[in-house]
């Protein structure tokens, strides 16, 4: 039976972790997330799944918690925000090194530096060009409702084992903060099977395991890289998702992912209603970016609006995308301020003068 | 070799060891620590209930030498490491191995509070007053006067601050169980020290907070002497700021 819930985005994804059969949550409080530490301290999953809360004394302790249980093949997960996952950035290199699963949320905020507490989607860059150092990718994923915060838990534990690679949710503080009426996955078992390459202590039937991101060869180190490099190319050819609303006839095209996805679908409405064709582009994996996609519904179009809460980041995939044939612009407010579907209506309109 | 009969065997090394050759000085008190770990491990015949976690300084390809699963850690953060992988198999026994630097300097947060939290883990401190990887520069431990490759004229405490007893400091909080500082420059320290290890296995049984052992070691190397000459100065200047005993048992403060 259906288990409807009227939920803030970081309460639904807090739940959706216990019931995606998460074995562990390590955390630190920053606003705008807190709430998923909260609600997951007074749920106290260790007495019903089994799975273990622990509050760290900081992101970079918790990202490293993350490591260590990560080590031993199950599902970990933690949650921050722009300057805390800055903090965390060390710690996502060395699991990206070391392949190890895990499922990190970036419920990101207005930034450089401690910002602001208000929304913000400045932190793509960061989230799809690895971030740290090294030759390194996340696979992440981008929710635009209370709902896809929920059903990206499952979903990004799943991809982080198929890929051993952790999965970034990249959100922001508005759909972290907002309540929506949200569907609540079913429960799912934790994981019982071990996982080969886990280090779960050596027992006579196999060779030790080892976790490291270290190599002092460098042809060896190279060979790992490529490696990784390989796997980053099979995201790219199986795992894009994404939405198109309104594409098929559109002269022009909002491409917006999150909180600028709903905004921007207003505006789409707005300007279909005064006879302005135009559509909507979410991408959904902003890595791997759904480039193919976005190119086959923009084929006839004759501009691409990047609306994001940032100066323009999203903008030099889109343009990538469409190998610059097609005019693109960039709109969006930024610094912790959310434009509104009036603003991007003005700017789609910039294209017909 | 058929003269060493089982009942005159006195020695051999722990099969747990790969036989893969040790990356240490000659001299360094890090080989004798590293082959102790694994005696007692091979001796409690935990070999598959036990996960290493190794740091980064000169002990970091640790999982060269252990036939157990080893997960190595990024600088400072290896009892943070072991915190995660404690709390989802918490009936494994769980180690750190670390150096001062990481230890003490980068990974001081760390280590204060997974002692505190009293993790149910052990924590196995080198401590040779000096980073010894990178090429002797000073470490949050080095001795006041004493000459590194950053304090050349000798630590400066007006400007470069005092040596850090983090041991005694770990002693006070209310989640380490068991604290003991050792050392390994002759064979009844050696003993001592490996009598130290086996109680913080041991003591993970218990379930009763974090067992924290410092091991007092010469860097040869990095002190530019013999490793003889290296082991008289550790005795003569190290050991007054960091005197041998134990500091903490079964919970009891001894100091």
């Amino acid at each position: 039976m259906k288990e409807l819930r009227l939920m803030k985005g970081n309460e639904a994804i807090a739940e959706a972790a216990i019931r995606a059969g998460a074995d562990a949550y390590f955390g630190y409080p920053i606003t705008p997330q807190s709430e998923i530490l909260e609600y997951l301290a007074d749920q106290n999953p260790v007495e019903t799944t089994g799975m273990v809360v622990l509050q760290a004394e900081s992101e970079v302790a918790a990202i490293n918690m993350v490591y260590g249980a990560a080590s031993a093949g199950r599902r970990v997960m933690t949650s921050s925000s722009s300057p805390g996952i800055s903090l965390m950035t060390e710690g996502i290199s060395y699991l990206a090194g070391a392949e190890l699963p895990c499922v990190i949320v970036n419920v990101a905020r207005g930034g450089p530096g401690l910002g602001t507490i208000q929304p913000s989607q400045a932190d793509y860059f960061q989230s799809t060009r690895g971030g740290g150092h090294g030759d390194y990718r996340l696979l992440v994923l981008a929710p635009a409702s209370v709902q896809e915060m929920a059903d990206f838990v499952a979903l990004g534990f799943d991809l982080a084992f198929k890929y051993r690679n952790p999965v970034l949710i990249l959100s922001d503080g508005v759909i972290g903060q907002m309540m929506e009426k949200v569907e609540l996955p079913e429960f799912r078992p934790r994981r019982k099977e071990n996982e080969s390459w886990a280090t779960t202590g050596k027992t006579p039937g196999r060779e030790r395991n080892i976790i490291t991101s270290l190599n002092l060869d460098a042809c060896i180190h190279e060979q790992h890289n490529i490696k990784l490099q390989a796997k980053y190319r099979r995201m790219e050819e199986e795992e894009t998702r994404c939405e198109a609303i309104l594409c098929d006839d559109a002269e022009y095209i909002a491409v917006a992912y999150g909180a600028s996805a709903r905004i921007s679908r207003k505006a789409v409405e707005q300007a279909r209603e005064q006879g302005i064709r135009a559509g909507l582009f979410r991408p959904v994996t902003l890595f791997p970016f759904p480039a193919r996609e976005l190119k086959t519904a923009a084929k006839n179009a004759k501009g691409l609006l990047s609306v994001e809460m940032s100066a323009g980041q999203m903008i030099e995939d889109v343009r990538l995308a469409v190998d610059c044939r097609i005019p693109v612009k960039h709109f969006g407010r930024y610094g912790g301020v959310v434009h509104a579907p009036g603003e991007v209506l003005e700017a789609i309109k910039t294209f017909q003068v | 070799m058929e003269i060493i009969s089982k009942e005159n065997l006195v020695y051999r090394p722990s099969e747990l060891l790969t036989g893969a050759t040790f990356n240490f000085c000659p001299g360094c008190g890090h080989g004798t620590v590293v082959r102790l770990v694994m005696e007692v491990v091979e001796e409690m015949g935990i070999q598959s209930e036990t996960i290493g976690i190794s740091p980064v300084g000169c002990s970091v390809l640790l999982y060269d030498f252990y036939n157990i699963d080893v997960i190595q850690a990024a600088h400072g953060r290896a009892t943070a490491v072991a915190t995660g992988i404690k709390r989802v198999l918490p009936e494994k026994y769980v180690f750190t191995y670390q150096g001062d630097g990481d230890l003490a300097a980068i990974g001081t947060g760390e280590t204060i509070h997974t002692c505190n939290r009293g993790e149910n883990i052990a924590v196995i401190f080198i401590n040779n007053g000096i980073y010894g990887m990178t090429g002797g520069q000073m470490a949050p431990t080095t001795i006041p006067e004493m000459k590194t490759s950053t304090s050349p004229r000798g630590r400066n405490t007006d400007t470069m601050g005092y040596n850090l007893s983090i041991t005694e400091m770990i002693a006070r909080l209310e989640g380490a169980y068991y604290v003991t500082r050792q050392a390994v420059h002759n064979s009844a320290a050696v003993r001592k020290t490996k009598r130290a290890i086996r109680m913080a296995f041991e003591n993970q049984k218990l379930n009763k907070g974090t067992s924290f052992i410092e091991v007092v070691s010469s860097c040869n190397s990095g002190y530019k002497m013999t490793p003889l000459q290296a082991n008289r100065w550790m005795e003569e200047n190290m050991f007054p700021y960091y005197p041998l005993g134990d500091m903490k048992v079964n919970g009891v403060l001894k100091v």
